[in-house]
């Protein structure tokens, strides 16, 4: 047989209909809906007198709206009308919701992990662009708009023309300080924000294999900054193990029969790409971003570039349209650039494993005088984790602050936000203009380089972070 | 939905890479639950000023883009969040159709489903598309049938379009009622999975 890519099998085995020239009708194994993309759709089926397929591979939860603070008691009624209306729509549809009160409750990429929803080989779909993080597990995952949230709920189906498919491979190791978020901030960097457009990517090689599946998922989600529509990674031991004992997969031979169906999903050997791009894992170093999209990063020790150097007009426009935006020089260096706030949270990098390694930069300094700094776990479950590990005192010590979960200031839809002016070392995913406030700046950090950024008050190089000028 | 067969119509220009979704609609207007109404927060951070007077420069404002149907823009056009929120917004405050080098995939097809069309053409030909824009009341027409891009001064090009959507703007087609008519297949392949 021709061998084939996961991307492949998973299209193969999912086409209800496939009419030559077409886009395929493409079955759904797992809908995951939040508060702000489901209200108009929900009110289509409404007004259309619609049911909805298949309640039992819907999952709700709210997450973008929810305060860090007294989540409980929601001032912005405009918020809480959208959060009271997905539950409503939930009972009404016959939906499970992890509402407010839910153990399971937490942001929408964070949780379908967590609790085992997200598995190998399903169709994953959410009417938010970084569905693409559930790929981390092997799944063919995307995001939709409202529109197809409702045409998803009413046929448990969605058309879409096939895709392209496009292997990412990294190889060599990562260097000492380099994390999961510098491997695809550098690969966006070096190819772009549209490299991956009409294609899902497949992240392969060396350091990919070396990952968590915490690592993982923060690379996925990231593959929509590159233009992709979907970006996945093959599943192996590492994703078996971490799905075992999860609360929605099945156990004892039910497990063996699944986890070898996953073994099966990954992509064979020889199998040929659409297209195929490279990184060195040499080259990956601890990035920033300086400007005001993903692509735009630099290591931390190289100098922001001059738009006088740019490839082509539309190159210079783009670079200098965020010099001026972020307010920053061509020539200056990363580690001269002070901020006023960090944010160490969203579905990028919230987890156990983000927390921990924030608070080992964390412990025993203290944050910076003049630096807000946030710490907001991607769910209520990593943060009770993050508790029992007293990583929350370690930050309290430290000077930061210790929030209930949510998406808060990825995109500041909730109360928290970046004054107009003022630049934060963000972990989240977008350093798009306003995105964390009107006129705010963000750049894009790994968990361990906010940390770092928000006890020196400036970007600096985590790896020397040893030298007595810092501690 | 409003079909649309040949739309001619206004120009306006927005020479700007890379336009994401929040500058589309700000993450402030997310919180509606109604479907309609956001033509007037489109781009609201670069539209007003902080008083909520219209900013002069902002390319929107400017005399030569009123009551534009046609938007003319840059690389890129569209990326970012999946908000459906963008194409109500730029339907709501009037835009048909946008022509762009090109465009992010979910948003271009977002664009579809609420009726608006999106046309890729060649940089250079959306480039003197935006030069001639500069003009007052300068009008493309859009031929969906044919295919086809014309202005009144002798500009004409063709365009590709998924005969898919093609079908569907020009009837006007609401995709579920199309999809409900596959529905014994759905059925046939839940069966077949066990699912
Ligand atoms: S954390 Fe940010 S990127 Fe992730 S789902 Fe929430 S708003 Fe979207």
């Amino acid at each position: 047989m021709q061998p084939k890519t996961i991307i492949e099998k998973i299209w193969d085995t999912h086409a209800v209909m496939s009419e030559k020239g077409k886009p395929n009708l493409m079955f759904i194994d797992l809908h995951m809906v939040h508060e702000v993309t489901s209200p108009q759709a929900f009110e289509g089926l409404r007004l259309a007198g619609r049911k909805v397929r298949r309640p039992d591979l819907t999952f709700a939860t709210m997450d973008h709206n929810v305060p860090t603070q007294n989540r409980m008691s929601i001032t912005d009624s405009i918020a809480k009308k959208q959060m009271e209306t997905l539950a409503n729509n939930c009972e009404e549809f016959g939906i499970d919701i992890a509402d407010l009160n839910s153990p399971n409750n937490g942001i929408v990429h964070i949780i379908g992990p967590q609790m085992g929803l997200t598995q190998p080989g399903k169709t994953i779909v959410c009417g938010d662009s970084h569905t693409s993080t559930h790929g981390a597990f092997g799944a063919l995952a995307f995001g939709i708009g409202t529109s197809e949230v409702e045409h998803v709920l009413a046929t448990q189906t969605i058309w879409q023309s096939k895709p392209k498919t496009m292997e990412v491979r990294v190889n060599g190791r990562l260097n000492p300080g380099a994390t999961a978020k510098d491997i695809i901030l550098s690969i966006i960097a070096k190819h772009g924000v549209d490299f991956g457009t009409g294609h899902v990517l497949e992240f392969t090689g060396e350091a990919i294999r070396g990952l968590t599946m915490e690592e993982r998922m923060t690379i996925c989600n990231m593959s929509i900054e590159a233009g992709a529509k979907a970006g996945l990674i093959s599943p192996d031991q590492v994703t078996i193990d971490y799905l075992k004992g999860r609360e929605k997969v099945p156990d004892g031979e039910a497990f063996e029969k699944l986890a070898q169906e996953w073994r099966d999903t990954a992509s064979d050997e020889g199998a040929v790409y659409d297209a195929v791009v490279e990184m060195d894992s040499e080259e990956i170093e601890p990035m920033v971003t300086w400007g005001t999209n993903p692509s735009q990063g630099i290591g931390i020790h190289k100098q922001i570039p001059d738009p006088a150097n740019a490839e082509s007009d539309h190159d210079r426009r783009a670079i200098q349209q965020s010099l001026d935006y972020m307010d920053l020089k061509p020539g200056m260096k990363m580690t001269e650039v002070e901020i006023q706030h960090v944010f160490i949270g969203s579905c990028t990098n919230s987890r156990i494993s983000d927390l921990r390694a924030a608070a080992k930069i964390a412990e025993g300094r203290k944050v910076a005088d003049g630096v807000r700094a946030l710490v907001v776990p991607g769910s209520q479950a990593v943060k009770m984790q993050a508790e029992s590990e007293g990583l929350d005192k370690v930050f309290l010590e430290a000077g930061f602050e210790w929030r209930e979960s949510g998406c808060s200031m990825c995109l500041s839809m909730n109360p928290d936000f970046v004054p107009e002016g003022e630049r934060c070392a963000s972990t989240s995913n977008r350093n798009f203009e306003g995105r964390q406030g009107k006129g705010a700046r963000t750049h894009l950090v790994s968990p361990a380089m906010a940390a770092a950024a928000a006890v020196a008050g400036r970007f600096v190089d985590i790896r020397d972070l040893k030298k007595p000028s810092l501690q | 939905m409003e079909p649309i067969i040949v739309h001619e119509g206004n120009t306006a220009v927005l020479p700007r890479v890379n336009v994401d979704t929040d500058q589309i609609i700000p993450k402030q207007f997310l919180k509606r639950v109604e479907r309609t109404g956001f033509g007037q927060f489109l781009f609201f951070d670069w539209r007003f000023l902080a008083d909520g007077t219209p900013d002069p420069s902002f390319e929107l404002n400017k005399p030569e883009a009123e009551e534009a149907s046609v938007l003319l823009a840059d690389h890129n056009f569209g990326c970012g969040s999946s908000r459906e929120h963008a194409p109500w917004a730029l339907q709501d405050y009037g835009f048909r159709v946008i022509i762009a080098p090109s465009f992010a995939d979910i948003f271009y097809n977002n664009c579809f489903k609420n009726g608006i069309l999106t046309i890729r053409l060649p940089e250079k030909q959306v480039y003197e598309l935006m030069d001639n824009g500069k003009e007052e009341y300068y009008k493309l027409k859009v031929d969906l049938e044919h295919q086809t891009i014309q202005d009144s001064k002798g500009f004409e090009a063709g365009f590709e379009i998924d005969p898919y959507w093609k079908e569907m703007l020009l009837k006007g087609w609401d995709e579920i009622s199309l999809t409900l008519q596959y529905a014994d297949h759905i059925d046939a392949y839940e069966k077949q999975r066990g699912i």
